[in-house]
């Protein structure tokens, strides 16, 4: 799983990134880069600003009334917080799984899959299938409702509707897909199903995903961030991290001393 | 020792919601009674037919409903046309695109409109929106849509038109204040799965905000119906009362409710207030249909 690291293409960076929510500063001098095709874990403990960091790098965090950006997101080499970049085709480009999971209620199982691509204007019914089946496929998800694409996206189960939204985030075909605690409200089995489509998207996209859980962080990522109170401590290959952390505050962490 | 059981507070507040509830129910029926009996001598003579007779002239005891009942839906219609899209909008401008503390204040105001009396609206449309209508409005429909025979004829600003702009803006407020609560209540996290896939604003408002809110919307707009074929004063004042069914919005007409209003003091043979009694029983019955069907929609909208 660890790969290494010299050869690889940097596709995301964050420079002296800060967010607040009013006078509250949530994220503190973010530096960080990521590689391609890498998976990217960001731990640390409740309310350490990993969720308001991961929502500023696909710009989702302003759309919250009172909020605050300072610093830079780089996509390749291109600031998306730079006043020339469109914040509607940022968002294309890096696509967001959500905490809860969150299909739209009026639309069918199919709908929710291409609705970015009708965003886009794209509405020839057999591209949207053809698509809406490859995505359904890489979320695991399509031989579980692939008899059923009209039904509502929200009759399927907590699980289901997660890989749902992972694939309506794939349908884009984003190269980063970021991913907020998305197996936070899902059973094990469903957990399990999550993680192994990760492993399986690797492949074409790079993901960077927040989460509670650090045996889940361990066991899928290539990298792995620590956060504690809006500040990153420490970020490294994550068998180095988890196995030799170079900072005090990680262990204590990892090992399950404090948050 | 275990305190035995005190029924008592229990049964007695039973007795007082039971008795409660009874009452309100007895009051509508009793209602309903009393308006059929009063309009029984009308029913017995003029049947049915008295929905579909067009000429009311209580000298000669001829009487006919459909002209108040087509001006109570045509203003009603009109009046819904022109304020759920504006209402809409506000409820929009308000939740999604002003600052919470603009957006109370601006809300507080829109409500504050619910709160004028009838009466006030029915000057100011006398003073200001009825010549307005004749020396503006009017011309200017005409100009460009003079060709539809809806928009021909003279105008003297009082009529069609002006009251139903009148109803209009009496059922903004309704409509928008209800559409606001509605659009609250659609989660953060539905706006940003629609932003998260690349759209913009108006698409996310499509999205995430108008379309599940359709059936709440339409049970916004029913309500602000029911509002408009029940308003008697400020109509009364502006349609002109004449009992006439015509194709121009601009001419004079009169609404179930104008009709009873304007009438029932200058009703002295017994079957000209049976006929009035009629049309209020035949309002009754409309508004009691309207709800109905919106109900109706409502559940089927809410269902798929």
């Amino acid at each position: 799983m660890s790969s290494n690291s010299n050869d690889e293409k940097i596709i995301l960076e964050a420079k002296a990134l800060e967010a607040w929510f009013g006078d509250f500063q949530a994220v503190k001098g973010i530096n960080v880069h990521y590689f391609e095709k890498t998976i990217n874990a960001i731990i640390g403990p409740s309310g350490c600003g990993k969720s308001t960091y991961l929502r500023c790098l696909n710009r989702i965090h302003e759309e919250i009334e009172g909020t605050k950006v300072m610093g830079e997101v780089l996509l390749e080499g291109k600031n998306i917080y730079d006043k020339s970049i469109d914040v509607v085709d940022v968002r294309k480009r890096i696509g967001m799984v959500f905490q809860k999971p969150n299909p739209f209620p009026t639309l069918s199982i199919l709908e929710n899959v291409v609705i970015g691509l009708r965003l886009q204007g794209i509405n020839k019914r057999s591209t949207l299938l053809e698509i809406a089946e490859s995505c359904l496929k890489k979320a695991a998800l399509w031989e579980e409702v692939k008899d059923k694409l009209h039904s509502q996206g929200t009759s399927l189960s907590g699980g289901q509707q997660q890989r749902l939204c992972i694939a309506r985030a794939l349908a884009i075909n984003p190269p980063v897909l970021l991913m907020d605690e998305p197996t936070s409200a899902l059973d094990p089995i469903a957990t399990a199903k999550i993680e192994e489509l990760m492993n399986e998207i690797k492949r074409d996209y790079t993901v960077i995903i927040v989460t509670h859980n650090m045996q889940q962080a361990a066991r899928i990522s290539d990298y792995t961030s620590f956060f504690v109170y809006g500040k990153m401590v420490e970020h490294g290959l994550s068998s180095d991290i988890f196995t030799n952390p170079k900072e005090k505050q990680t262990e204590d962490y990892i090992s399950g001393r404090f948050g | 020792m275990l305190k035995l059981k005190s029924k008592s507070q229990d049964a007695l507040l039973f007795y007082i919601l039971r008795l409660i509830s009874i009452l309100v129910i007895g009051l509508l029926l009793l209602i309903i009674y009393i308006l059929f009996k009063s309009a029984l001598p009308s029913i017995v003579r003029n049947g049915l037919s008295f929905i579909l007779k067009s000429d009311w002239n209580p000298v000669e005891e001829q009487f006919g409903a459909l002209p108040f009942i087509f001006g109570t839906l045509v203003t009603s219609v009109i009046a819904l046309v022109l304020a759920t899209p504006i209402s809409i909008f506000i409820a929009l401008f308000m939740c999604e695109y002003l600052p919470k503390s603009i957006s109370r204040i601006v809300s507080l105001l829109v409500e504050m409109v619910a709160a004028i009396p009838s009466i006030v609206f029915g000057l100011w449309g006398i003073f200001y929106l009825a010549p307005f209508v004749k020396e503006t409005l009017a011309p200017l429909l005409k100009n460009y849509f003079g060709y539809l025979p809806f928009f021909q004829g003279p105008s003297f600003g009082i009529g069609i038109l002006t009251a139903s702009l009148i109803l209009a803006i009496m059922i903004v407020p309704t409509i928008s204040s209800i559409s606001r609560s509605i659009f609250e209540l659609i989660p953060q996290h539905q706006k940003e799965a629609a932003y998260a896939m690349g759209s913009t604003k108006y698409e996310m408002v499509k999205l995430a905000i108008i379309t599940p809110s359709i059936s709440g919307i339409s049970s916004a707009v029913v309500l602000g119906l029911g509002r408009a074929l029940g308003e008697t004063m400020a109509v009364t004042m502006l349609i002109g009362n004449s009992p006439s069914i015509t194709k121009s919005i601009f001419a004079p007409a009169a609404t179930m409710a104008s009709v009873m209003a304007n009438e029932y003091t200058d009703a002295n043979t017994p079957m000209h207030i049976a006929s009035l009694c009629y049309i209020a029983l035949l309002l009754f019955i409309i508004t009691f249909l309207s709800n109905l069907i919106a109900k109706t929609i409502v559940k089927k909208l809410s269902k798929t």
